[in-house]
């Protein structure tokens, strides 16, 4: 059954803002499909227009800049792996990319769909939290840039007006000497939705450490940062114990976990508290 | 329900041209099974977990339950039917790679995505390689060690 929806297919970015205007709440942009087809074949989501942007070539690519790496939002997790830039500036990306889906569904996942699509259980968007990226939003009346942090307001919401399109999203130059980690837990190692995904970004100066950045994925009805690891370790030389203390902390204080199909809430606390834990010792106790 | 008003698409399917007239939202799967009546392509899932419905999209292997026909407007599809799958369903019958076969069409489709990247990667087709290839191929009879043999078999132009 195909879902009554009016559909327009733009070909460019200027075509597809130009769809846009008068867009409402209802109004539906349409990547790669990947989570959008699922929601209208189950009836989860009946779209009454629907703007197709698959086809927009300017919303692809990724370019190295000065601030940066800029990632077009249609950017897929294939085109991610491939990437020997987002190798080079945006090392947890790619290995996120690789975990998400299969090739079957890297081929058709986008960045810029992964993030506006605002669910919980995203992978990259941990990764974009940790990294301090910022996403590009553009419309007729302009474009403007903010924090990924603050584009995602809610389960399935985000701060993107209805005339708006996820044009591109910056990660901003590595700090000297950032170290960072990337873990995903599912079911199975491939093809398999999060149970609890980490991401995490360190930079630390004689074994104290000077920032540290956490996100986590479903633990929360959107991406969170874990503010507690770094109030609880900045300005410190931090040994196992201390580690182990702030992985603690987090999971109990920064995080709000539900039973669902895929986990339970005590269950991701706990994986969550490893997974920290363990990420941390590797980055900061040289431990593998 | 009712569609958009129907629209007429035009793709090769397997080299030839053919066109559609259909709403834009209708998936390709349905379009290739219900319009074009080519069957061999399954829908186990209708979600992108199984990878029975995988088909090429300018050579590119894609969950067909998930693409939208109005993106494949003007694109070259690949089935399970299609000319250039010869050797690997062969290598799929010699080397007993199927049971219940609904996952086939997709591990098939998929073997060939697989061995396409090896090529163009000058790789060596190896098991573990096809295993992280077919891994969002779902087998419920759980036959994988023969299907993993089929794939690499195909991949060396070898059947036992």
């Amino acid at each position: 059954m195909s879902p009554a929806a009016t559909v327009s297919s733009p070909r460019t970015l200027a075509g597809a803002l130009d769809a846009l205007v008068g867009a409402t709440e209802a109004t539906l942009i349409l990547a790669g499909g990947t989570d959008l087809m699922v929601e209208f074949q189950t009836g989860r989501t009946r779209p009454g227009h629907v703007v197709d942007v698959w086809r927009v070539d300017e919303l692809r690519g990724i370019r190295a800049e000065p601030a940066g790496l800029r990632i077009g939002a249609l950017t897929t997790c294939t085109e991610l792996r491939a990437s020997a830039l987002a190798q080079e500036h945006a090392d947890i990306l790619v290995i996120a990319a690789d975990e998400v889906g299969a090739e079957q569904i890297q081929a058709r996942a986008t960045i810029g769909g992964n993030l506006g699509t605002a669910s919980p259980a995203a992978d990259l968007t941990p990764v974009l939290f940790a990294l301090e990226a910022e996403v590009r939003l553009v419309s007729k009346a302009g474009a403007r840039s903010l924090p990924v942090t603050e584009f995602l307001t809610g389960y399935r919401k985000t701060a993107r007006r209805p005339e708006e399109l996820i044009e591109s999203i910056l990660v901003p130059t590595r700090a000297p000497g950032e170290r960072r980690g990337f873990r995903k837990v599912g079911t199975r190692r491939a093809q398999s939705i999060s149970k609890v995904v980490v991401a995490v970004a360190v930079t630390a100066l004689d074994g104290v450490i000077r920032t540290l950045r956490a996100s986590a994925g479903s633990v929360a009805e959107r991406t969170i940062l874990l503010p507690s690891l770094e109030r609880e370790l900045a300005g410190k030389a931090p040994d196992a114990a201390a580690l182990d203390r702030a992985a603690r902390r987090a999971a109990t204080a920064d995080c709000a976990p539900i039973d669902d199909v895929r986990s339970t809430a005590r269950y991701r606390r706990e994986v969550l508290r490893r997974i920290l834990r363990t990420l941390l010792a590797e980055l900061l106790l040289d431990e593998t | 329900m009712n569609g958009a008003p129907d629209t007429s698409f035009t793709f090769t399917v397997n080299g030839e041209s053919r066109t559609a007239r259909c709403a834009p939202l209708a998936r390709l799967l349905d379009v290739l099974r219900e319009d074009l009546r080519l069957t061999g392509s399954k829908e186990g899932c209708g979600e992108g977990e199984c990878g029975a419905c995988t088909v090429l999209v300018d050579g590119v292997a894609v969950n067909s339950c998930l693409v939208p026909v109005c993106q494949v407007d003007g694109a070259a599809v690949a089935t399970v039917e299609g000319p250039g799958l010869e050797a690997v369903r062969e290598a799929f019958l010699a080397e007993g790679g199927a049971q219940c076969g609904i996952c086939t069409p997709g591990m098939i489709v998929m073997t060939k995505a697989w061995m396409d990247e090896c090529e163009r990667a000058g790789r060596a087709p190896t098991a573990e390689g096809a295993r992280k290839a077919l891994a969002g191929n779902l087998c419920r009879c759980t036959g994988y060690g023969k299907i993993i043999a089929s794939a690499v078999a195909a991949a060396r132009g070898e059947s036992r």
